[in-house]
């Protein structure tokens, strides 16, 4: 067993109060106060994250944008200048080796993935990468700090200076925090406006220090892993691991919107075209419980008395108060507007098929 | 963590304090802090006889669903009808307005072979 790894921001979590665990070979915090207060409060105001586990590559060189093209499932080649973009990896069998942002900056390339397939993910790139072209694995050297809600732009404004009104969502740019130039961009996995700074770990303190003192007005709070995952499960964004892993196929997961066969070649892309064409078997679903339920990873699906799906993901929405859940249903159910049964350890719970995220009214540009 | 002096502890981390026939029991500080928000609960109905450690209801929190145990046998006397309303109670006073069931005709025997505060207080430190 390898030595628990800390993030820049420890101390800042531990003298917060957080609740810390073990997650990915990181010490982060699951929660400081409460997850449903942490949740609501990044809803309704302003919450700041440390998510310095996740990890981040830089991919150098003349054949750079050729390699991710070849590698990742949605099309890199439309990016503009200091765009993101959301995409994923597959194995040549169609299933996924993790979900990730590319970014593309000045000089290079940056790709953004979770801290659970680090280690995978960087050894499956360098079995892929041409001769030519540079990928370099910064993730101990960057710190990540996110400040998420509909006051984050006023948070930030007090921080750093930058033509905030220009940056748009999924844009990315630098400046300033701390007298250091750093990157940040206008991105998150919560459903609400916000910005993802990647930080030198030598500022991470004070940065972290100013955040909280700028979001005061807005009765700032730090964030843990716990209310992150309800925020972005409300949004029906897919957690690695969760909703997608390995055995899935970006398309049953509702994913198809990132993947672009029409760009070319790339790793599992034959599959993908295939369950597109072919019309996947099992497709992931939204369901809301229509009873005072919490459905958990793993519950089974019913129609009648016929087992039709597992539930990947869920939890007791903070926002709806309800039981949400996601999870692949056979084909022929789980039509919108149908109901299914949540077996929730032994009991049946309705649950109502939706479309799409769960909550609407997300700050989000 | 909050241990008061006074009452009964079981490891599975129930409160029960007896006033007269009739005993209240909830679960402790320590068992709302490790479960975190208390989305609700499930209890038995009123009438129902329980044996020493069976299970009588359920903790949906947001993180973990869990099971409460019965420290005593007895009858359910009482179960407390606020938390359909609002389970949060449970994390902000669990010694209190948390209070879970109140169980009669249990053996005073099985009362006493139960934790006292000093003893659970140190089950938490090891």
């Amino acid at each position: 067993m390898s030595q628990i790894k800390k993030t820049p921001f420890t101390e800042c979590n531990e003298k917060a109060g957080g609740k810390m665990v073990e997650f990915a070979g990181y010490l982060m915090p699951i929660q400081y106060r409460s997850i449903n207060q942490e949740h609501l409060k990044v809803r309704q105001s302003v919450g700041a994250f440390d998510l310095s586990h996740m990890g981040e590559f830089f991919v150098r060189g003349a054949g750079a944008l050729e390699f991710i093209q070849s590698v990742t499932t949605n099309d890199a080649s439309a990016l503009k200048m200091n765009q993101v973009q959301y995409s994923a990896m597959c194995y040549p069998h169609g299933g996924i080796v993790d979900d990730l942002l590319v970014y593309r900056l000045p000089d290079e390339y940056m790709l953004v993935v979770n801290a659970a397939n680090l280690d995978k993910d960087f050894a499956w790139l360098m079995e892929h990468k041409p001769k030519g072209v540079e990928m370099i694995n910064r993730s101990d050297e960057l710190g990540l700090l996110a400040i998420q809600g509909p006051k984050a732009e006023q948070v930030i404004r007090k921080i750093a200076k930058f033509d905030w009104d220009k940056i748009g969502y999924y844009e990315a740019g630098r400046t300033a925090f701390c007298g250091k130039d750093t990157l940040f961009s206008r991105t998150g996995y919560t459903g609400e406006d916000g910005f993802e700074i990647y930080c030198d770990p030598s500022i991470a303190v004070q940065l972290w220090e100013q955040t909280l003192e700028a979001g005061k007005e807005f009765d700032i709070e730090p964030i843990g892993l716990g209310a992150r995952d309800s925020l972005r499960l409300e949004m029906r964004y897919m957690l690695y691991g969760n909703d997608i892993d390995q055995t899935t196929n970006p398309i049953e997961a509702g994913l198809g919107w990132i993947c672009k066969p029409e760009k070319g070649e790339f790793v599992g892309r034959k599959p993908i075209v295939d369950m597109k064409e072919g019309k996947p078997p099992r497709r992931m679903q939204s369901l809301v419980l229509k009873d005072k339920a919490i459905p958990r990873h793993g519950y089974p699906i019913f129609v009648g008395d016929k087992n039709v799906g597992t539930v990947t993901s869920g939890c007791f929405s903070p926002s709806l108060e309800q039981g949400i859940a996601l999870g692949y249903v056979a084909r022929e159910h789980g039509k919108v507007g149908e109901t299914v049964d949540i077996d929730v350890r032994g009991k049946r719970v309705q649950a109502e098929v939706v479309k799409g995220g769960f909550y609407k009214d997300g700050s989000h540009k | 963590m909050v241990v008061p002096e006074g009452l009964k502890y079981t490891k599975e981390h129930e409160w029960i304090k007896v006033e007269g026939n009739v005993a209240t029991v909830g679960i402790t500080d320590f068992a709302q802090g490790e479960l975190g928000d208390i989305v609700f609960v499930e209890l038995p109905k009123v009438g129902q006889t329980l044996k020493q450690m069976q299970a009588f209801g359920t903790i949906e929190a947001v993180k973990a669903v869990s099971e409460m145990f019965a420290p005593v046998s007895g009858s359910v006397r009482e179960v407390n009808t606020n938390l359909e309303a609002d389970s949060s109670v449970i994390n902000k006073d669990p010694y209190g307005a948390g209070w879970m069931i109140k169980i009669e005709n249990f053996p005073a025997g099985e009362i006493s072979a139960l934790l006292d505060a000093a003893t659970y207080k140190k089950l938490l430190e090891d």
